[in-house]
């Protein structure tokens, strides 16, 4: 410790954990209703909030962009979202995966079960594991709730109903506790969904943010737009000594002086911390951008 | 280079902007809202 932190970067990583708790706190305004047992319901739940919030929590502030981008490509009038798909395009142009790293409650938690302290795993040979979450994004999310769908033609929300723990932890569990007859409509696909979510808690006790490199549908389309976002990581050429401290840093598995904005990138900045020449920030903006000894800088994957 | 990564961006977000709008008129808006002001018994595991 005593390192001296310094410029937007440093500060950014450092006061990440801050950063984080009041997102969670800015997807989930309404925290009395969690003691009355209902949900909000105004006005506010038109708009996605960027992370993987339930709506039927108590207190979500707006709506889930996997649950809403669902319910419309469900619903027998559409078949697909062009408002949810455009404000994910939006946000993903705008931020990429920085909003894994900084803005979702559910990343946060995980990283706040990863802290308890055992034996930690690496996923460095897992890597493979990080497509399934696009074949969930394609299968749940896109095509299960526009094409499996009843004689009225309306389509589950099959990420949600099948998948999602977070529907469990923010919505079925505060709920169930202060509403009997909530609790008394729990049955078989509740029981599923609650081992879903102790294993995503047990999993991520072991290993760094296991939903969100393999499961998470939200966290496959943010990745898709890593590579264009304006928010990005940059590597100064000039100052970078090579010592590897930044890819041992990354608990994405993720070497940032090879390929600075690949898919897996959550922008969590432990590379920014760990690099001892201050080699590695961050970025706003569009294009390429030129490091400091005048090279464009460029994508390698 | 550059320039067409900026210009691959600035259509995104001209894309995005112009598929969050058109949906918005055409009433999805109004049907997220449906869905989000109920509680959501896929969600929360009562199907």
């Amino acid at each position: 410790m005593g390192k001296k932190f310094s410029g937007v970067s440093q500060k950014l990583t450092r006061f990440r954990g801050y950063i984080q708790a009041a997102a969670t706190l800015f997807s989930n305004l309404h925290l009395p209703n969690f003691l009355k047992g209902e949900i909000y319901r105004g006005a506010g739940k038109k708009v996605c909030v960027p992370g993987l919030n339930c709506y039927s929590c108590p207190a979500a502030s707006g709506a889930c962009p996997i649950g809403a981008l669902q319910t419309v490509a469900g619903s027998a009038k559409y078949g697909f979202s062009y408002y949810i798909t455009g404000t994910l395009i939006l946000l993903g142009v705008l931020l990429g995966r920085f909003i894994c790293g900084f803005l979702c409650p559910f990343g946060w938690f995980q990283e706040l079960l990863h802290k308890i302290p055992t034996k930690k795993f690496s996923t460095k040979k897992l890597k493979y594991l990080t497509w399934i979450k696009y074949a969930v994004l394609l299968v749940a999310v896109f095509l299960l709730p526009a094409l499996a769908v009843n004689d009225v033609g309306m389509g589950d929300p099959f990420f949600c109903k099948y998948i999602c723990p977070q529907g469990v932890l923010e919505g079925a569990i505060p709920l169930s506790v202060v509403n009997s007859g909530i609790r008394s409509a729990l049955g078989v696909l509740f029981a599923w969904k609650f081992s879903v979510l102790i294993a995503v808690i047990a999993v991520s006790v072991l290993f760094y943010r296991p939903f969100c490199k393999w499961l998470c549908p939200l966290g496959a389309f943010y990745a898709l737009l890593n590579k264009v976002s304006l928010f990005r990581m940059k590597v100064d050429t000039g100052k970078c000594v090579a010592c590897g401290k930044c890819a041992e840093a990354c608990k994405m598995a993720v070497d940032v002086t090879k390929t600075p904005n690949h898919t897996e990138c959550i922008r969590c900045g432990m590379c920014v911390r760990a690099c001892p020449a201050n080699a590695v920030s961050f970025r706003y903006g569009f294009g390429e951008g030129k490091d400091k000894s005048g090279v464009n800088a460029a994508d390698n994957k | 280079m550059h320039w067409k990564k900026a210009a691959a961006q600035a259509l995104l977000l001209a894309v995005g902007t112009a598929m969050l709008c058109s949906g918005a008129l055409r009433g999805e808006a109004a049907t997220v809202l449906s869905k989000a002001i109920r509680l959501c018994l896929e969600c929360v595991g009562i199907g």
